[in-house]
């Protein structure tokens, strides 16, 4: 047996010992918080799931950075729970937007006993992941996952802060028939479940309303190229042109339809409601319109601040759903405080009950744990801003699809013809 | 003695395969001890991806046809499990019928891709299969429109885990004093798919398929005019490869509850071919040492983080660039030291063993 | 008709950029029978260094064409140089190497682009500051901006010079032998490294005017663009026949106008069946079609045995 391969044997060894230190390493603080030794602080943590390499990291690092800065502004706070002191701490971990590393990344948070998770950023992510944390008993808050059926499988554990598509796409197409007085629109949609999703319910009630939809065209998140849709569109001389998908491939369309000559208005869901659309159109991003779930942000509390502490603490424009991200952190801590334990098996009960006003606008869970319908805010850029346009407010919404369906917009649209 | 006498002696043989099978039904509760169970969904993952390239390597290893969109197989695999047994028709057909239609319709899948590029050499078949896998992926996405079959990007919820009259391998099982979860269950079920695998792949390259196989890849003109049927033996390669795919597609769907077509990226493709380039073409267990390594490799990598925090002081370099980066220096270093890969495949003695193998195919 | 004059415009413009990469592709490929999967990542890496330059020299008020002089410049030195050394470290020595082991180093090589460059410009997409304000021509009742005529005469002239370049001097001629044979190549007298080295810094060169172009034409730049850029690029490379430098530019022209064609056409075509989001596919059904009627792609030359 002297001959037994000693040097792969020993490289093993002590790969495995490193990986058991590293693995090791996280643990310590935990018994130290359930048992009450000296100074009575006790260690929550918080797991954050979402995109930080790959195609969609900027979206993903957005998350992870409202996530951070509510647990800063958590621990700066002092917040007691239960009569204790407590120190939040961030988890951060990536899961590629990759569902199979989802699950592993879920795992693992799991394994780092996190109080509660805020992610992940894709559907196809967040679903899988969400019967490990249903499993382990630990509450998933996703800051954008708008499908459907990730509330939809029965589980107590899972959450969204975000409207999901049935929310937006209908207000916008109410908005282009009544205020925009549309006859005909071009849908296009970037074929993730997001953009189809507010494309399909956007076009499904435009339809209703009246209004002709002329064209449905489809690109993909990848892309930068949209002259040849566009082209076709333009052919069908559209009033509107209306986008699901989010910013980078909104800002080039845009520049892309004043190189084509295109007239038609443009609007779109809260994926392109953001800073960095503006800076990525430039002069181009004039007159465009999108909606956003929530109040305009002078009127809600912290919204107005919240931009420029992102600003400030990360050099850097909020992309996209980092006050959904925040807002969810916030969710958990006063789930906690009402509850008085940081224990998931406590406090869960106490986040489908919330009641809380945050940077997005008022927050409140229906019986799935979808975000219940709340105000939805039109925007327009004016002058390289975007400025509020028109609030919708949900208990309006209910009683003017119907009227104004068989009524107001067909009748032009016959006369036309 | 030597490591691999150890295996073949006739007195060791026994207790060293043993020692083995013991240490691979033992690994999951030593994992979970030691580092959590996050790993041990990683090595269950570890497994899938080790049928996956044992399924490449049959294309790209013995048949030497370079294939870059191998993962659309997987996906078909996965998409007619979970079609069949999920409410998105309502129906729930048995994993036991399940499982074998997958492989037969990825085997179909397989001839469709191989039929028409049998002219293509080399690269130009690279391009084509990287087109099917493609194709493959845009066609799952758009399939919910004008009629709803695959539910495009939102992707199929709900899927039946593996079950079979009461017992479910989703719920967690008391066994003999020790728990079974189900990530548990499925590191069984796959240990043990993937066993099979390493033997039909064993198999095969010794029979007389596989022997044409590799006179093919080796010289498509000399083998055919041994009399070796390419063509027959080239869509057998495909069919073959195809299967692999698709039973580990139907597992991974079971195991997942979801699936969408973004876990069937071309990126999906490259990687299971890295794993067979990397750990040796050819050679099952290179292979096998590829998938393994490549799929515990990235996780092994998050480590880097809280070490950066600790050796430097602060986070420098983000972790997750740190990470990849890592990754991707791996990838070159490894090939620049192993050009023929980690676990390269022995030239084989030339002479044959008897004579006769003429009309194979 | 003035749709479809639009879709051809179009359909032109985007296949020469598609051209000009698929260049380097084809280039590396017909020399040293390799897939250099980094390529698209080195355009990324030049349309990002192009993209910095414009910022800083635009922000300190100096005219357009000089800033876009040296933006070109100064990205077609990096990407020289990124090309010169990657082929140093990362092929040269696996040049004897089975023929699958380059292509997992291409792997590595275009992973660590990918996060180099997000770690120097971070992950998010980056906006091109206004440099030209392109007036618009009508044609037949479509419209064709100064930028993209520019874009489409730069990358014919591009085009033009490379093929004479092989054609007719001394280095071309050398790169065509060590083409055919590099080890009877050597034995002329030619100096195969060099002529490989070459190969790469020409073909990273005129990635990085490519970089150049997307930057002004899309007006946004990302670590991850040069992914989708590159396959497509490689695509076109195969259906023109890889290795045949006319080939590239025919296989990236028609890819473009393909591309246009299809998102344009296909939906009334197949009666609303198909829409715009088979685009892809259609690129790749062609090329199906054109390689199982001649395997060697358009204008390729039969490979022989080297598969």
């Amino acid at each position: 047996m002297h001959k037994y391969p000693i040097r792969p044997v020993v490289a093993a060894l002590m790969a495995a010992v490193l990986v058991v230190a590293c693995g090791k390493e996280t643990p310590p603080p935990a018994p130290k918080a359930e048992t009450p030794k000296a100074p009575v602080v006790l260690t929550v943590k918080i797991g954050s799931a979402s995109p930080l390499t790959g195609p969609q990291a900027h979206i993903g690092i957005d998350i992870r950075n409202g996530v951070q800065l509510a647990i800063e502004d958590a621990n700066a706070a002092n917040v007691e729970i239960g009569g204790k002191k407590v120190k939040f701490e961030l988890v951060s971990e990536d899961d590629e937007a990759n569902p199979t590393k989802a699950t592993t990344v879920a795992q693992k948070l799991v394994d780092a006993k996190v109080a509660g998770v805020i992610g992940h950023f894709n559907s196809g992510a967040s679903i899988p992941a969400s019967k490990i944390y249903s499993d382990a008993g630990i509450p998933q808050i996703s800051p954008s996952s708008t499908n459907p059926k990730y509330t939809e499988q029965g589980f107590k554990t899972t959450f969204r802060v975000v409207a999901h598509d049935g929310q937006q796409g209908p207000t916008l197409a109410r908005f282009a028939a009544k205020t925009l007085q549309t006859k005909s629109v071009a849908v296009i949609d970037d074929s993730t479940a997001y953009g189809q999703g507010l494309a399909d319910n956007f076009e499904a009630t435009a339809k209703l309303l009246g209004i002709k939809v002329v064209a449905r065209e489809h690109t993909t998140d990848k892309d930068t190229d949209f002259k040849a849709i566009l082209t076709k569109i333009k052919g069908k001389k559209p009033d509107l042109i209306m986008f699901g998908g989010i910013d980078p491939q909104a800002a080039p369309m845009v520049k892309q339809m004043k190189d084509l000559g295109i007239k038609a208005r443009f609007i779109g869901g809260d994926g392109m409601q953001t800073p960095n659309f503006i800076k990525l159109a430039g002069d181009t991003a004039d007159g465009v319109m999108a909606s956003i779930p929530g109040l305009p942000k002078d009127q809600m509390p912290g919204g107005k601040t919240f931009l420029d502490k992102y600003k400030n603490k990360f050099n850097q424009e909020v992309e996209l759903f980092a006050p959904m991200g925040y807002d969810a952190v916030m969710v958990f801590i006063e789930a906690m405080k009402r509850a008085g334990s940081a224990d998931p098996a406590k406090f869960l009960p106490e986040v489908g009950k919330t009641r809380y006003d945050g940077v997005i606008g008022p927050i409140a869970f229906d019986e799935k744990g979808d975000l219940k319908n709340g105000p939805i805010t039109i925007y327009l850029v004016k002058g390289g801003k975007w400025e509020p346009l028109e609030t919708v407010k949900p208990e309006a919404e209910a009683g003017v699809a119907p009227a104004t369906a068989p009524a107001a917009a067909p009748v032009p649209e016959a006369a036309k013809k | 003695m030597s490591w691999s006498a150890l295996f073949t002696d006739r007195r060791w043989r026994w207790i060293a395969w043993s020692a083995v099978a013991l240490l691979l039904l033992a690994l999951p509760f030593i994992i979970e001890a030691l580092l959590g169970r996050s790993w041990v969904r990683i090595i269950a993952v570890a497994l899938l991806f080790v049928m996956l390239a044992l399924g490449l390597n049959i294309v790209v290893g013995f048949a030497g046809l370079l294939d870059l969109g191998y993962i659309a197989f997987f996906a078909v695999g996965a998409y007619s499990y979970a079609l069949l047994a999920s409410p998105q028709f309502a129906v729930h057909w048995p994993f036991l019928v399940l499982l074998p239609l997958g492989a037969a319709i990825a085997a179909v899948f397989g001839v469709l891709l191989g039929a028409p590029t049998l002219r293509l050499r080399g690269d130009y078949l690279a391009i084509v299969t990287l087109g099917f896998g493609e194709i493959i992926r845009v066609f799952l996405n758009n399939l919910n429109r004008p009629v709803n079959i695959t539910n495009g990007p939102q992707g199929i919820t709900l899927i039946d885990p593996l079950q079979m009259g009461g017992f479910s391998l989703a719920h967690t099982h008391t066994f003999a004093g020790l728990t079974f979860a189900p990530v548990h269950n499925y590191y069984f079920v796959f240990l043990v798919c993937a066993v099979l695998s390493i033997v039909l792949s064993l198999r095969l390259e010794n029979s007389r398929i596989g022997r044409a196989w590799i006179a093919i890849r080796d010289d498509e003109l000399a083998a055919s005019s041994m009399g070796i049927n390419t063509r027959n033996l080239k869509l057998l390669a495909f069919a073959m490869g195809a299967t692999f795919g698709g039973v580990a597609g139907g597992l991974f769907a079971s195991f997942q509850g979801f699936i969408s077509p973004e876990s069937f990226h071309l990126i999906d493709s490259i990687m299971v071919l890295c794993m067979v380039v990397l750990g040796g073409m050819g050679n099952v267990a290179g292979v096998v040492l590829g998938a393994v390594l490549l799929t515990a490799l990235p996780e092994a990598l998050r480590y880097i983080g809280p070490l950066q925090q600790r050796w430097l002081g602060g986070v420098i370099v983000d972790p997750a660039d740190l990470r990849m980066l890592l990754f991707g220096l791996a990838l070159v270093l490894m090939m620049l030291l192993r050009p023929e890969g980690l676990w390269p495949a022995r030239r084989r003695r030339v002479a044959p063993v008897h004579t006769g193998n003429a009309d194979v195919g | 008709m003035d749709i479809f004059a639009q879709q051809l415009i179009n359909g032109l413009v985007l296949g020469s950029i598609y051209a000009l990469v698929a260049l380097g592709y084809t280039m590396v490929y017909g020399i040293l029978g390799l897939i250099n999967f980094a390529h698209g990542d080195i355009t990324m890496i030049g349309a990002l260094v192009a993209l910095t330059i414009v910022q800083a020299l635009a922000a300190a008020g100096m005219p357009a064409p000089v800033v876009l002089i040296i933006a070109g410049g100064g990205a077609m030195m990096v990407c020289a140089a990124l090309g010169l050394s990657i082929e140093r470290v990362a092929y040269r020595p696996l040049r004897r190497a089975p023929r699958l082991a380059p292509l997992i180093t291409a792997i590595g090589v275009s992973i660590l682009l990918q996060y180099s460059a997000a770690l120097i410009w971070g992950k998010q997409y980056i906006a091109m500051p206004k440099l030209l304000e392109p007036a618009a021509i009508d044609i037949a009742g479509a419209q064709l901006t100064t930028l993209q005529l520019a874009i489409f005469l730069l990358a014919c002239a591009i085009m033009a010079a490379l093929l004479w370049f092989i054609k007719a001097s001394r280095m071309g001629r050398a790169m065509r032998a060590t083409e055919q044979n590099p080890d009877v190549a050597g034995l002329m007298g030619v100096n195969t490294n060099t002529v490989i080295a070459f190969t790469f810094v020409l073909g990273s060169a005129i990635g990085a005017i490519a970089g150049l172009m997307i930057i002004l034409y899309y007006g946004i730049g990302h670590y991850f663009m040069g992914f989708m850029l590159g396959l497509k690029a490689f695509t076109a490379a195969v259906l023109g026949g890889i290795g045949n430098v006319g080939g590239a530019v025919l296989g990236g022209l028609l890819l473009g106008v393909i591309e246009s064609l299809a998102s344009g056409y296909i939906g009334d075509l197949s009666g609303g069946v198909l829409g715009s989001n088979y685009r892809d596919i259609f690129a790749f059904l062609v090329l199906v079609l054109v390689l199982v009627l001649r395997p060697s792609g358009l204008l390729g030359q039969h490979s022989g045995d080297r598969a």
